[in-house]
């Protein structure tokens, strides 16, 4: 089976790094080196090979490399279930490119080329933190099993921001409201539609699955109806409550993502640090489980500072597990203990730094 | 001495703010222009001259032509009882270089965008409603972009026409998503104008 794996990775004034290629296999890539060394920045640059501002959400000027600030480039060559792939993605200062193949592309393309899932250490607040981090992270898994989702995202969005400024401007005119409601709802279904079936598959991929990490109970808590006709009846209707706020206050915007720790119960804000951290990583792996079943490979996966945080018995596990998806799986750690348990079945990397400039050294 | 007398460069700077010139182009054309002074630039400063003096919007449709009317409202060949209504006129152009539509335009010259500050006064809507009735129009074609803008301006129009009983479709068919229709070539826009829908 053809899989999903960046095989040639070149970055140019990204952060930390100022000039380097590292070619790679279909194998987890297990990367070790001191705080600072430029390890998150290296997987950061492949989270931005899909549509969106990377795992760290930055601005693409926040990237572009001190203090020559000049604008930065990652250059990616991917094998994909549907052929080889050349994506180029840059900032000059302001917005991203986007090109594929030679040719520029819009940001959504790259929704098409590469699946890609993470986790990263500020989500281990996820479940007790407000939900516009729930809701990000369940519509980042959305993308990786629907690339049409993000442009549905896209359009939802452009058209609530357009209602709330009539919102806040006061204005009545019910016909400009009507026409920009028909489109978040539309939108809107759409979107809420997308979410229900991923969620569905994944829960289908939870179930039956062999894993040492526990499942979760995934459930959305809408704000509102989720079928078009009756969303843009709803929307109507809360008209005079939003010119109140000055913004909409219904509709998948305030959709929340709530989960239980299906063994005990419980839901997943009362769960222990490590209990949480769990759940989050056995969401990962039947959502990669899920995509691969789905699009004929498994996504990408970004985990940084996963390691680390389980011990030994759940470690080896994860490891054996995205082994046996065939996951092209990018982890970040301190040690290079933390994978040896993985040794001789991923692709080694040591990242040092030396006055500022990051060095990727190919150790496997 | 590298950079050429004031003048000159005065004419480079103007030149380099059209669309699809940059400096370095700008450059050449005004270069071009001075070898030329005969063909080129004496004839382009007359040709200026009498368009700045004699272009204007279209009353009616808000075309750009030299008189009141545009030569498109001023044809009565054209009253066919369609009105095709475009973001701007680079589109109406666009539409006419296909030769299909025998109808009117109308103009809007944008979209709706609140956050633009751009409504639909803005847009000349209310005159195309007025149209719509005295031209005793049988069907209003929307022409818009499917950008969210576009797409919204369409969806307001609809509502607007809809008391009027007049048929409103749109062309939104082959139309790519975010695609300008100026950019589109002829055998696409004969094809989405024959495929049009009722909104
Ligand atoms: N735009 C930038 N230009 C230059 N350096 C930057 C830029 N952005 C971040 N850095 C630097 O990159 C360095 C490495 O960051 P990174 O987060 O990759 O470290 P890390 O190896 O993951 O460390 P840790 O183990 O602590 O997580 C930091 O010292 C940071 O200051
Ligand atoms: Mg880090
Ligand atoms: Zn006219």
């Amino acid at each position: 089976m053809p899989g999903l794996a960046v095989t040639e990775l070149t970055l140019s004034h990204f952060r930390s790094h100022r000039r380097m290629t590292l070619e790679a296999g279909p194998r987890p890539v297990a990367i070790f080196g001191p705080n600072g060394a430029g390890k998150t920045n290296l997987i950061e640059a492949v989270s931005l090979l899909s549509p969106g501002r990377g795992m760290r959400r930055a601005g693409a000027d926040e990237i572009a490399r001190r203090p020559e600030a000049l604008g930065w480039k990652i250059g990616a060559e991917m094998d994909t279930p549907s052929g080889r792939h050349s994506v180029e993605t840059w900032s000059e200062g302001g917005p991203r490119s986007v090109q594929v193949d030679g040719k520029p592309a819009p940001q959504a393309a790259l929704g098409r080329i590469a699946r890609v899932v993470w986790l990263v250490p500020s989500m281990d607040r996820l479940w007790i933190e407000a939900s516009e981090g729930r809701r990000r992270f369940l519509d980042r898994m959305v993308l990786a099993f629907d690339p049409g989702h993000g442009e549905a995202s896209l359009a939802y969005e452009k058209a609530m921001r357009q209602r709330n400024r009539l919102l806040k401007d006061q204005v009545r005119d019910a016909g400009w409201y009507g026409a920009l409601e028909a489109q978040m709802a539309s939108a809107g279904a759409r979107i809420a539609s997308a979410r229900r079936s991923a969620l569905s598959r994944i829960a289908a991929a939870q179930e039956g699955a062999v894993t040492a990490f526990p499942a979760a109970d995934l459930f959305v808590e809408a704000e509102g109806p989720e079928e078009e006709d009756a969303l843009a009846e709803a929307f109507a209707r809360g008209r005079p409550a939003d010119l109140h706020a000055g913004r909409t206050l219904i509709g998948p915007h305030r959709t929340d993502l709530g989960a239980t720790y299906t063994a005990k119960g419980v839901p997943a804000a009362q769960c222990s640090t490590g209990e949480q951290k769990a759940l989050l990583i056995s969401l990962v792996l039947a959502q990669a489980r899920a995509v691969a079943e789905d699009a004929g490979a498994p996504p990408l996966l970004l985990l940084d500072e996963v390691a680390a945080h389980l011990d030994e018995g759940r470690r080896a596990a994860l490891y054996d597990e995205i082994v046996r998806l065939g996951a092209q799986a990018w982890m970040t750690g301190t040690g290079p203990e933390l994978f040896e348990p993985l040794e001789g079945r991923a692709q080694r990397l040591h990242v040092t730094e030396a006055d500022g400039i990051s060095r990727v050294e190919d150790v496997t | 001495m590298d950079r050429p007398p004031s003048d000159i460069e005065a004419l480079i700077e103007l030149m380099a703010r059209l669309p699809g010139l940059g400096p370095r182009s700008a450059r050449r054309a005004v270069l071009r222009m001075i070898k030329k002074r005969g063909q080129l630039l004496q004839p382009l400063s007359e040709a200026m001259v009498k368009v700045a003096a004699t272009a204007r919007e279209c009353v009616n449709c808000g075309n750009v032509g030299t008189s009141e009317l545009c030569a498109i409202c001023a044809d009565p060949r054209r009253e066919t009882g369609e009105i095709c209504v475009v973001e701007d006129v680079a589109d109406l152009w666009a539409m006419e270089r296909s030769q299909v539509f025998k109808g009117r335009y109308h103009v809007l010259g944008g979209t709706l965008s609140a956050l633009d500050a751009v409504g639909p006064d803005e847009l000349r809507i209310p005159r195309l409603v007025d149209r719509a009735k005295t031209e005793e129009a049988r069907e209003v074609i929307l022409a818009l972009n499917a950008t969210i803008d576009g797409q919204t301006t369409a969806h307001y129009i609809a509502g607007e026409l809809e008391a009027l009983g007049v048929r409103v479709t749109s062309l939104a068919q082959g139309v790519p998503i975010g695609g300008e229709l100026d950019y589109l070539d002829d055998g696409t826009i004969t094809a989405a104008l024959n495929a049009r829908k009722s909104l």
